[in-house]
């Protein structure tokens, strides 16, 4: 039956994940933004409440833990699980900041490719870690098959070497999961991640960029130098299958671009109920019985942008909801992502022309919104590269077909 | 054509009032004029004039109301009617389908594919659906898609989602067909959901029979700035009746229907009023359009058509008639996805067996994107449509869903139109591919009002 509600199950959730963002991250949003950084200690603290929370089941998938596909028995029915409960919170606490949420201890996006791509042995071995993922290079961005970073297996380790850079909370997470190449003769099937802890021998952490926004999250430059990796940290299997190609690699994405999805949902939603409140104030109310053409150009423009937004966060629930029912969703988790990439850049850019220079100041949050919201339309795959996917698979072309 | 009367500009030929004629412009203007009327005479064209004046209004009449049949009057007046219960969700978020409206999908889908979009380029240009064709649609029971099992229909529950997946199916052969395959529908839906007992007795057994009559539901008014929820046709209480003046436009099948539900303001108020084609006073126009056109959309004059007491269909309070246009809203978007649907169908083999520079044009990111971006806005278009179907199912509040539903699909709905066409380049432009058509149709959403409803 069709229903496009919030789910029962994970109402309790989401307005948890509402309370801690409103009551812990709102009012530190402006202090971390500042003090770009700096670590925000306060968020110890809020993991500890959060892995409380799992422990005692009251809360499923708080965040980038939840996105494994678990192997138990399909029975056919359909299915609200940890996908759509991640997507849903993730969403909610990037209403209350982006940046912090990605500062959040042990749920970094490479705690996403560990429960994507790990085996059993090595999900027990890494967990409670904190994970940070390291793919881009200096010269190698969306076009992550042909980073250089390399792996050369020594005896029972890997020698790693090569410069990673934008690596979110490079210098603050447990350990760094690196993509990197067996033999660059073999293309993109011989790319394998790697689990390198922090203080091994041989990495190190170069610099902290300074940013657009998402200034509370630290992002590294990551150099190995001759890091020797235990063999039982590439995760996966180590085979260089030909055939199979990025597969393995790519299958990270269909879990983490939805998460990305969901963040840009959650910012724009921040600025569009702020929008709301402050245009009420001035006395906008949007009737939505009214077509915009009917209303000010201020309502209207509002109307869209919500509608917009709608839509963004529909796309996101709808590749998540595929991923707990084990459809396959590659073409809906990009749709999702390129869609909200966009409309949370429209949303918070629009709420600031809207509220004009309200808007603009530091005085309030909705200038910097419209900055953190820039990143989320770029990593984990940009617009252009979502829609090269999506067009992909509509059009049933090769990547050498349609470049 | 008196010359003085074609040399004022304002209002005529597409003109703004502020334009003016200078010496220059009253020469030319005059000259046309003569050339004209000399060409005429000069080659003895005016037969063919005459035939090309012709042509242009093809499609176009003017008329008094299709006579209606006699609805035996029936039921208690006052009396609640028959309603159906709205839908109880599990309160699980999903995508799927009912088995039934699956099925009933599967059907309408067919039909749209074997019989709607072969006959809809021809109905396109003789502004008429297909006698077989609307045959068709009654034997699959789109009429009584909304309409209580209890009186002979086959809805057992609030089916507004059944009915946008079954609108999005049949808009994927042709929006104009759909539109006059819906038209009464939209009427018997209306006779569910607000009508008495007597009014149900009175014209729902007409639906629910073999001679199902056409019939149409009339809110849209040919106004700028025209706000559905602030009619300028009144109705005036008189006597044991009302008394209603006004025009409707944009009324499918305005030429055959019955039956019309219109939308009136009694007492400041809009309001919904059965009024029978027959009646005194009511007068029809062809008013063919840009597209949907096989939907044979038409004026309605009323010139103080007199109705009895019991022609209010629902609540005075303006509830009722807001809810209608709510439930109009949504059909029109359901529409839009189908029709935005058979774009990206047609686009996606075209752009890969077109070639251009030695290679097929898909292999183009700025061609590929455009297709790309089809499909992202159209899923988008469609949850955002489904949410708010599925609310108006199990009876909650939708009004904000629908809200933005309306205004996604006509943004993104006419974009798709417009990318369609011009992934197609100049092929897109002749009426030797449906595109053109698509275009056309897709203009229609956030400018229709009434129609169709689910």
């Amino acid at each position: 039956m069709i229903n496009l509600e919030t789910p029962k199950k994970h109402r309790a959730l989401i307005d948890q994940a509402h309370q801690v963002a409103m009551n812990m991250l709102r009012p530190i949003s402006r202090k971390y933004d500042r003090a770009e950084h700096s670590y925000p200690k306060e968020l110890d603290m809020l993991a500890a409440m959060i892995d409380g929370l799992s422990e005692s089941g009251a809360s499923e998938g708080a965040g980038a833990t939840g996105v494994r596909r678990d192997e138990k028995k399909d029975d056919g029915s359909v299915k609200n699980g940890s996908n759509l409960a991640s997507v849903m919170s993730v969403a909610e606490m990037c209403w209350g900041d982006v940046g912090l949420l990605l500062s959040m201890p042990r749920q970094g996006l490479g705690n996403s490719a560990i429960a994507s791509v790990a085996n059993d042995e090595q999900l027990e071995r890494f967990k409670g870690t904190w994970a940070a993922m390291a793919i881009t290079e200096p010269g190698v961005g969306s076009d992550s098959a042909n980073i250089t970073t390399t792996a050369t297996l020594d005896g029972d380790h890997y020698v790693i070497n090569g410069e990673k850079i934008y690596v979110t909370s490079g210098e603050r997470a447990d350990s760094v999961v690196v993509w990197a190449t067996l033999d660059r003769s073999l293309g993109r099937a011989a790319i394998k991640s790697f689990v390198v802890e922090k203080g091994t021998p041989g990495m190190r952490v170069e610099r902290l960029e300074h940013k657009l926004g998402i200034r509370a999250s630290d992002t590294a430059v990551i150099i190995f130098e001759d890091c020797r990796v235990p063999a039982e940290n590439l995760l996966g299997s180590p085979e260089v299958d030909v055939k199979q190609g990025f597969a393995g690699a790519m299958a990270t994405f269909d879990n983490t671009r939805p998460l990305v999805a969901a963040m840009a949902v959650g910012c724009a939603r921040a600025s569009l109920d702020l929008t709301r409140d402050l245009l009420a104030q001035a006395g906008v109310e949007v009737d939505y019985d009214r077509p915009g053409v009917l209303q000010s150009a201020a309502a209207a423009r509002f109307l869209q942008l919500e509608a917009d937004w709608e839509a963004a966060q529909l796309l996101t629930m709808q590749a998540a909801w595929m991923a707990d029912n084990r459809k396959p969703n590659s073409l809906e988790a990009s749709m999702a992502k390129a869609k909200a990439g966009r409309v949370g850049s429209d949303v918070t850019l629009g709420c600031v022309e809207l509220c004009g220079t309200l808007g603009y100041s530091e005085n309030e949050l909705l200038e910097k919104w419209a900055r953190d919201s820039k990143i989320l339309d770029i990593f984990e795959g940009t617009q252009q590269i979502q829609q090269l996917i999506v067009a992909r698979r509509l059009l049933g072309l090769t990547s050498t077909q349609l470049r | 054509m008196s010359l003085p009367n074609s040399l004022r500009p304002g209002g005529r030929n597409g003109l703004a009032r502020k334009e003016s004629r200078d010496p220059i412009g009253y020469a030319v203007a005059a000259l046309n004029v003569v050339a004209q009327s000399d060409l005429i005479d000069r080659l003895g064209l005016r037969k063919r004039a005459e035939q090309a004046v012709f042509t242009s209004t093809r499609g176009g009449f003017s008329a008094l109301g299709a006579a209606s049949r006699t609805f035996a009057r029936r039921g208690k007046k006052g009396e609640p009617g028959v309603r159906v219960p709205a839908a109880t969700p599990k309160g699980l978020f999903d995508l799927t389908p009912t088995e039934d409206e699956q099925m009933l999908v599967d059907v309408v889908g067919e039909f749209a594919t074997e019989v709607v979009r072969p006959a809809a380029a021809e109905a396109d240009e003789a502004c008429r659906a297909p006698e077989a064709l609307l045959k068709g649609s009654l034997e699959i029971g789109l009429p009584i898609l909304g309409v209580p099992e209890q009186l002979g229909g086959i809805s057992e529950e609030r089916s507004a989602m059944a009915a946008t997946l079954v609108a999005e199916a049949l808009a994927k052969g042709d929006m104009g067909l759909a539109v006059a395959a819906l038209a009464p529908g939209a009427v018997a839906t209306a006779l569910s959901l607000w009508g008495t007992d007597a009014q149900q007795a009175t014209y729902l057994p007409a639906f629910t029979g073999d001679d199902v009559p056409a019939a149409a539901l009339a809110l849209a008014e040919p106004a700028v700035l025209f706000d559905v929820l602030r009619p300028s046709t009144t109705a005036v209480r008189d006597g044991d009746g009302f008394v209603l003046t006004g025009t409707k436009s944009a009324v499918p099948r305005g030429d055959d229907a019955e039956l019309f539900v219109i939308g009136a303001a009694l007492d400041g108020k809009p309001a919904l009023f059965l009024v029978e084609s027959s009646t005194t006073g009511l007068r029809v126009e062809a008013d063919p359009s840009m597209g949907v056109r096989a939907a044979t959309l038409s004026q309605l004059h009323l010139d103080e058509v007199r109705v009895p007491a019991d022609a209010l269909l629902g609540a005075a309070d303006g509830t009722t008639y807001t809810e209608a246009v709510r439930l109009s809203r949504l059909a029109w978007c359901a529409l839009a996805i189908g029709t935005a649907q058979a774009v990206l169908d047609y686009v996606t083999p075209y752009v890969k067996e077109r070639e251009a520079f030695g290679e097929p044009i898909a292999h183009r990111q700025s061609v590929a994107f455009m297709v790309a971006n089809i499909a992202i806005e159209l899923q988008s278009m469609r949850l955002v449509t489904y949410k708010a179907a599925s609310r108006a199912a199990q009876g909650e509040d939708f009004t904000r869903e629908v809200a933005l539903a309306r205004n996604l699909c006509a943004a993104k709905g006419m974009q798709i139109g417009l990318d369609g066409v011009q992934l197609l380049g100049g092929h897109g432009f002749v009426k030797e591919h449906p595109v053109e058509r698509w275009y056309r149709d897709l203009r229609a959403l956030g400018v229709m009002e009434g129609g169709v409803l689910v």
